[in-house]
């Protein structure tokens, strides 16, 4: 749909100006005049009473594809930090960016976190762009979403990557409707297809029983969010060389009106997975959150944490945090026990970065079982304890 | 107080099978379901509606005409209303297009307060319809809700996110998707599925009804495409132990020994 406002028929009552969403309509010399914010949404026409406003079916002023170049990336901060997430994004985006032979840009919002520019250049970016604003801090959806719309409006990249974070999958949405582009959701691949140059977005769909490979041909542009734990970020180098420039946004009064009251550390109960070196997860076998107990023991006497399938997680055997897979956590740990856990392909894509997979099953048959370096084919009650005593009799070995 | 509650229908994804000779999905006898966290983003509306001292909830969904049965499930649960979007041209749409066929529906139900939604749906587990709804209604969001209350024509959200929860305040009108930590969705009675299908209105919508143009919904109105679906190599087959437990755990032992991973 294209809009258009029809000069000799407008009167300059401004009607449609209290009605647009994006305020994309100046009165100059008692005229209705669209500005650059205008989305041709639409929703100014029916306003009109003088049917100046026309709206044209169609796909509207296309956008020339060609202006956008480069490859972006959201650094979102944790604290005084960086998010892993923007490591690792910068990781897969210098990638990209290399194949494409084009820049690596991070855009990095906040308030006082010109000092993580640095840091940014240090893992691979070429360039730094920083909003540096107090209405940014701390996270609000809708001061964030200007900013960010803005700065991708300013720098035109033909890629943008987002976390796939709490943070992430609540702002790309809506910066990807601002922009009217699309987006692409918790990609764990991500390449530039040959010929076409189109970034080939990858990621588990149907519940991660099937993986989809999305595009985005005619919008720009091209945008992912990016499952944590998945991409790999670069070493750190303090001698790459980059840039660092300050861009200006305008946020408005209208994106304040959320106010955060307080946050709330979760401390100590916090399971964090991605970072997990030993993990023992438990499924559907396990029976029930008595049957967690020994998987408990299992990952205490190896040092790591507790997982879970989301069948033992959807029948509230034990909390979302620990979930593995699609919805739950991507994880990358040296060693990965799976315990009564069939291995649907959404859990397996979960855990595609493990280093070494253990399986214990009593259907030899279970997707996992073929995906495991060691399959144990048993029952996880009588395996899980025996597991247990044998590591703290090797421990006690070695430490003797 | 009116709330609009979007629901989806899904295939039950934890009985999805693969064919393993074509390596695609075998949908038959999968049983259609609602989707698990709505059902959580229902009983909010339900629960916020009696706070209110009144109001209306209304459910919504686009789907095929079978996802009916989901939107009735919703009326025996307590819902007050349902509509169900259903129209060939909404086929084959994206998070944006259905974001805008919603939009449009919503804007004809008139003045509403509150939108709640599921966090995400268990087919796709995007979360972008939630927040790409809000944005074409230029509402304010909070996404990932555990706990939410009306406080002085305001609401309160517990936001729960990455080990912390933030403690939002919006004001109305505003969009909220739900966490399923957040409430226990209570089950439909026999006297709340016998007006479900007796008394309580049902409408079907479509794409003229809501006033949505043609090019911003269905596969027209989606920026994104598929390109090919495949399931995911396997890895390599590893050792198989069977047979005595005791003895299959010491060779786990020694082979983890070897490695140096313990």
């Amino acid at each position: 749909m294209a809009i258009s406002i029809d000069k000799n028929l407008c009167v300059g009552c401004g009607a449609c100006l209290k009605v647009c969403p994006y305020d994309a309509i100046d009165l100059i010399d008692r005229k209705a005049i669209l500005n650059d914010s205008c989305v041709h949404c639409g929703a100014c026409v029916d306003s009109c009473k003088f049917k100046a406003i026309l709206s044209q079916a169609g796909e509207g002023p296309r956008k020339d594809l060609s202006e956008y170049a480069g490859v972006a990336v959201f650094a979102e901060t944790r604290g005084q930090g960086l998010a892993k997430v923007a490591t690792e994004l910068l990781g897969c985006g210098r990638a990209l960016a290399d194949t494409r032979k084009v820049g690596l840009t991070a855009f990095l919002l906040g308030h006082r976190i010109q000092g993580l520019a640095k840091d940014l250049i240090a893992h691979g970016a070429d360039r730094v762009v920083v909003v540096d604003d107090p209405r940014l801090a701390p996270f609000r959806t809708a001061p964030f979403a200007r900013a960010l719309t803005s700065v991708i409006q300013q720098q035109k990249p033909e890629i943008v990557l987002i976390g796939a974070s709490g943070i992430g999958r609540d702002l790309a949405p809506r910066v990807a409707n601002r922009l009217k582009t699309g987006l692409t959701a918790d990609c764990t691949g991500l390449a530039i297809e040959e010929g076409s140059g189109l970034l080939l977005q990858t990621r588990p769909a149907f519940g991660g029983n099937v993986m989809a490979t999305i595009v985005c041909p005619h919008h720009r542009p091209q945008m992912s969010t990016v499952r944590p734990g998945v991409m790999k970020p670069l070493p750190r180098d303090d001698h790459r060389q980059g840039t660092i420039t300050e861009a200006k946004v305008t946020i408005k009064e209208t994106d304040l009106r959320t106010v955060v009251r307080e946050v709330v550390r979760l401390a100590g109960k916090k399971v964090d997975l991605s970072e997990a070196t030993v993990i023992v997860s438990g499924g559907r076998g396990v029976g029930g959150a008595k049957g967690f107990e020994g998987i408990r023991d299992l990952a205490e006497a190896l040092g790591g944490q507790v997982g879970a399938s989301r069948a033992a997680v959807e029948s509230g055997w034990i909390e979302h945090d620990h979930q593995v897979g699609q919805t739950g956590k991507s994880v990358s740990p040296r060693l990965y026990i799976a315990c009564g856990i069939s291995g649907a392909i959404q859990h397996l894509a979960g855990i595609a970065g493990a280093d070494f997979v253990v399986a214990v099953n009593r259907d030899a048959q279970a997707p996992i079982m073929k995906a495991a370096d060691v399959a144990i084919v048993g029952d996880l009650h009588q395996v899980v304890p025996l597991l247990a005593a044998e590591i703290r009799r090797a421990r006690k070995e070695n430490a003797a | 107080m009116l709330i609009i509650v979007p629901i989806k229908q899904v295939p039950d994804t934890n009985d999805v099978r693969i064919d393993p000779e074509t390596g695609t999905l075998i949908r038959e006898g999968v049983p259609s379901i609602v989707n698990p966290e709505d059902r959580h983003a229902v009983e909010m509306a339900l629960v916020l509606k009696d706070q209110a001292g009144g109001g209306k909830v209304v459910v919504v969904s686009m789907g095929p005409p079978q996802a009916e049965i989901a939107l009735r499930e919703m009326l025996a649960m307590g819902a007050d209303e349902a509509i169900l979007l259903s129209d060939r041209a909404f086929a084959g749409a994206d998070t944006l297009a259905t974001a805008c066929a919603l939009a449009h529906a919503v804007r004809q139900l008139g003045q509403y307060d509150l939108i709640i939604c599921g966090r995400q749906a268990i087919d796709g587990d995007t979360a972008q319809v939630g927040p790409q709804l809000a944005e074409f209604l230029q509402i304010p969001q909070a996404t990932y809700a555990q706990d939410l209350r009306l406080e002085g024509g305001k609401i309160r959200v517990e936001r729960a996110v990455e080990g912390e929860v933030q403690v939002l305040e919006l004001p109305l009108p505003a969009l909220v998707t739900c966490l399923k930590e957040a409430n226990k969705p209570r089950i439909p009675t026999l006297k709340g599925c016998i007006g479900a299908f007796r008394e309580k209105p049902f409408q079907v919508w479509n794409a003229s009804r809501i006033k949505v143009p043609l090019e911003q919904i269905g596969l027209k109105g989606s920026p994104t495409q598929v390109r090919r679906t495949f399931t995911p190599p396997p890895r390599g087959q590893g050792i198989v132990l069977t047979g005595d437990p005791q003895q299959a755990v010491q060779t786990l032992v020694q082979t983890l020994r070897e490695k140096g991973i313990m």
